[in-house]
């Protein structure tokens, strides 16, 4: 099958500039691709750049080599080298990302920072708001927050919202850093539910998994990223 | 996708500085567009540029294929009037301190041919609330509202023509640090739901990466990095940007 | 007695050629201000000293003037003006409205309605209508060019919302032929609808400012308004005590010191032409 993801050659190497401009390689040459329906978690010991990894495939970071296409919309675009603007519509319909932490907007309630992506989308508002509310529900976030901005909440509670947020849409690419880092068990049973049921429906997962019997769980393979030698 | 305006090789000097070194610049519909950079870095005056308030000395600045600097007063007036909207820094140079709130919102609608005073007032009392200002204060005299009131007026007032375009210049400048957050939120929101494109100046890294899909960084007169706004922050390139992430105070 | 030493109507040639050669302009850009050399006069500025370089220009030895003030003939100021006139130029002056064919005036224009073998000539103090609004000069100048004139209905957005009226009562600004915005100088609002397709040309001249302009014959005059609160010509609800006129403008008059009111038609030829009151009558 067509990966709905893959990788070509990607390299990335930070320059810092501020420190006398010392290079530090992190990823060479990495080719993985993940088919829709597949959930392949990143292994390595930390440090090793599987978060930069994550972020390269998101197009956060920007590569020093190579490709990363995703199939969006009936063809393959790399979000290394497409305009903001093609890699704000790859984001929007395709390619979801649920990071380790909840970047706050200002007085924007929970139920809505869940529902915006879906509206992004073309969905209507109550619709959206529905969905997202029931999706906080599922992740067990007692429906009292949902109209509270979650600046106040604690790292499991935003956790979930992030988790909320990045699964609602249904992307067909899904990257997943740590998604159960500081959940209790029964969350963490919610979060294996919900991938597999993303799986089911085609889902491309690539994620870091720090609990490896989460990992185990919901894995169809491991992608072994290793520190690089030459690393300063 | 055509875009909105699109600016190439704007030169400007004042003297031995170059305000403007070759900045080309593309915005589309819909699209927040961030120019950071520290005082001096040209950025208000690459704004006033494509706004048309002041010639480049060499280059072009296209709105929707037109030439905006060889378009004549009176269209760039009317582009001012109907396509555009200015937000000032500094309130005071965007309101009518004089006029009631009411009227200064309605100004831009009288400007564009409105005469049904109800209408108008009923248009003007929609805005204030939009804005989060009781429609009861609406025959008050803004030298009466707080700086952060005067700046959401200010938006009432340059948004309420729904133009397409509007070019902010450090819109929460002069304001407190939660005052801003208020501001920041409530532009963010009108402009997801108006669909407006925005030019957006700031010095506030932490404004540009909540309002912006895209940025610019400034140093000079030249545009040393630009992209998506979290891969500029997240990633930056150039040594000047990352001076300026690294500058920042995390959130 | 034509006074000797002085060219024909007080200016020379050449000062009244450039004049009318403005004047020209002005009726080809109804109600645009169009600058001029105005020249000192024999008597001081606010007295009427663009107003008379007006006619000076285009009176002929066959005019037959009239001079009002606030509507009447017989103040200070438009005696003055006319005698001053009879004596450069020996044209006939009149109090009769119908008989003039130049009429100079102060803050009125006369109940009857004029002819087009009439002009109109007002003095006028201020010809910016903006300038209250906008104290840069160059910057109404812009305005007119570009007919930027949301900030006048700014104005009387205003004057609504705080007053539940507009609340201008003179030198209510009007709009020439859709494209100028114009003081139609101090007259009261009650008679801006005569400027309206006026048959009679009609000269402004403001001689401090040194701006003239025009509004020629049978030029769409509005006064501005909006849909919902239209221009209303006001005038006091009351009747002439000397003529019994409920339609002409009136002053007020106070005769005793118990605050007695009387109203007067202010245009006295109109007034004089109409059969007094009977003591009896009604």
């Amino acid at each position: 099958m067509m990966p709905a993801i893959r990788t070509e050659n990607l390299g990335k190497t930070f320059t810092l500039h501020l420190q006398g401009g010392i290079r530090i390689p992190v990823l060479r040459s990495v080719e993985l691709g993940v088919a829709p329906g597949e959930c392949v978690a990143l292994s390595g010991p930390s440090g090793a750049g599987k978060s930069t990894l994550m972020r390269c495939l998101y197009g956060n970071y920007g590569a020093g080599t190579g490709h990363v296409w995703v199939r969006h919309a009936g063809r393959e675009v790399d979000i290394t080298s497409a305009d903001a603007r093609e890699v704000r519509a790859v984001r929007r319909d395709t390619l979801g990302y649920v990071s380790q932490f909840l970047r706050v907007i200002p007085r924007v309630p929970t139920v809505q920072i869940v529902a915006e992506p879906l509206m992004a989308r073309g969905l209507a508002r109550d619709a959206a708001l529905a969905h997202a509310a029931a999706l906080l529900a599922r992740l067990n976030l007692p429906a009292a927050l949902h109209g509270l901005p979650p600046a106040t909440f604690s790292g499991g509670e935003q956790q979930r919202v992030n988790l909320a947020r990045g699964f609602a849409p249904g992307y067909p690419v899904l990257l997943l850093d740590e998604p159960t880092a500081s959940l209790d068990a029964a969350n963490r049973e919610v979060v294996v539910a919900l991938i597999a049921e993303a799986k089911r429906a085609g889902t491309a997962i690539i994620g870091i998994f720090h609990d490896t019997e989460v990992r185990d769980r919901v894995a169809d393979r491991l992608f072994e990223v290793a520190p690089l030698q030459d690393a300063a | 996708m055509t875009a909105l305006m699109t600016a190439r090789g704007l030169e400007l000097r004042f003297g031995a500085i170059s305000a403007l070194d070759d900045v080309a610049l593309e915005i589309h519909p819909g699209e927040v567009v961030a120019i950071v950079g520290e005082s001096g870095s040209g950025k208000t005056t690459l704004l006033r540029v494509l706004a048309g308030m002041m010639p480049p000395e060499a280059g072009q600045v296209l709105y929707r294929g037109e030439d905006v600097h060889a378009m004549g007063e009176a269209a760039r007036r009317r582009l001012m009037r109907s396509d555009w909207g200015f937000v000032h820094q500094n309130p005071r140079d965007g309101l009518r301190l004089r006029v009631s709130a009411g009227g200064n919102v309605g100004e831009r609608l009288m400007a564009a041919g409105a005469r049904h005073y109800g209408n108008i007032r009923t248009e003007a009392a929609e805005w204030l609330q939009r804005v989060e200002i009781d429609p009861a204060r609406m025959d008050d005299m803004p030298e009466k509202f707080s700086g952060g009131m005067q700046q959401r007026l200010q938006i009432a007032r340059t948004l309420v023509t729904r133009p397409k375009l509007v070019f902010m210049d450090e819109p929460t400048g002069g304001l407190d640090v939660s005052v801003q957050a208020r501001l920041l939120d409530l532009i963010r929101a009108l402009v997801a739901e108006l669909g407006l494109a925005v030019l957006i100046v700031t010095h506030d890294i932490a404004a540009a990466r909540l309002l912006a899909h895209r940025m610019l960084v400034m140093r000079h007169g030249q545009v040393v990095e630009q992209g998506l706004t979290d891969r500029v922050l997240d990633d930056p390139q150039h040594p000047y940007t990352q001076l300026l992430v690294s500058s920042v105070l995390a959130a | 007695m034509i006074e000797q030493g002085y060219n024909f109507g007080y200016l020379d040639e050449n000062t009244k050629r450039m004049i009318r050669r403005a004047l020209l302009k002005a009726v080809a850009l109804p109600g645009y201000q169009v600058p001029f050399g105005s020249r000192e006069m024999p008597l001081p500025y606010g007295w009427g000293t663009g107003g008379i370089q007006l006619t000076a220009s285009v009176i002929g030895p066959d005019d037959t003037l009239k001079v009002i003030d606030q509507g009447a003939d017989d103040t200070t100021n438009a005696v003055s003006i006319r005698r001053f006139f009879h004596r450069v130029t020996g044209v006939a002056t009149t109090e009769r409205t119908a008989e003039a064919t130049i009429i100079q005036t102060r803050h009125r224009v006369p109940e009857a309605t004029l002819g087009e073998h009439q002009i109109l000539v007002y003095q006028v103090p201020m010809p910016e209508p903006l300038f209250r609004l906008e104290p840069r000069v160059a910057e109404t100048r812009r305005m007119h060019a570009l007919a930027d004139y949301g900030l006048m209905h700014v104005k009387l957005y205003e004057d609504i919302a705080r007053h539940g009226a507009v609340t201008t009562s003179y030198n209510y600004p009007v709009m020439v032929n859709q494209r100028y915005l114009m003081s139609p100088s101090p007259i009261p609002a009650f008679d801006n609808p005569k400027l309206d397709r006026m048959p009679a040309l009609q000269l402004f001249g403001a001689g401090r400012e040194k701006r003239l302009y025009a509004v020629p014959p049978y030029t769409p005059v509005r006064s501005l308004d909006f849909e919902d609160h239209p221009f209303v010509p006001v005038r006091a609800d009351a009747a002439c005590v000397i003529c019994g006129s409920r339609a002409s403008y009136l002053d007020e008059l106070i005769v005793d010191d118990g605050g007695t009111r009387h109203f007067v038609c202010s245009d006295t030829d109109y007034c004089a032409s109409r059969p007094p009151l009977q003591e009896d009558a009604a």
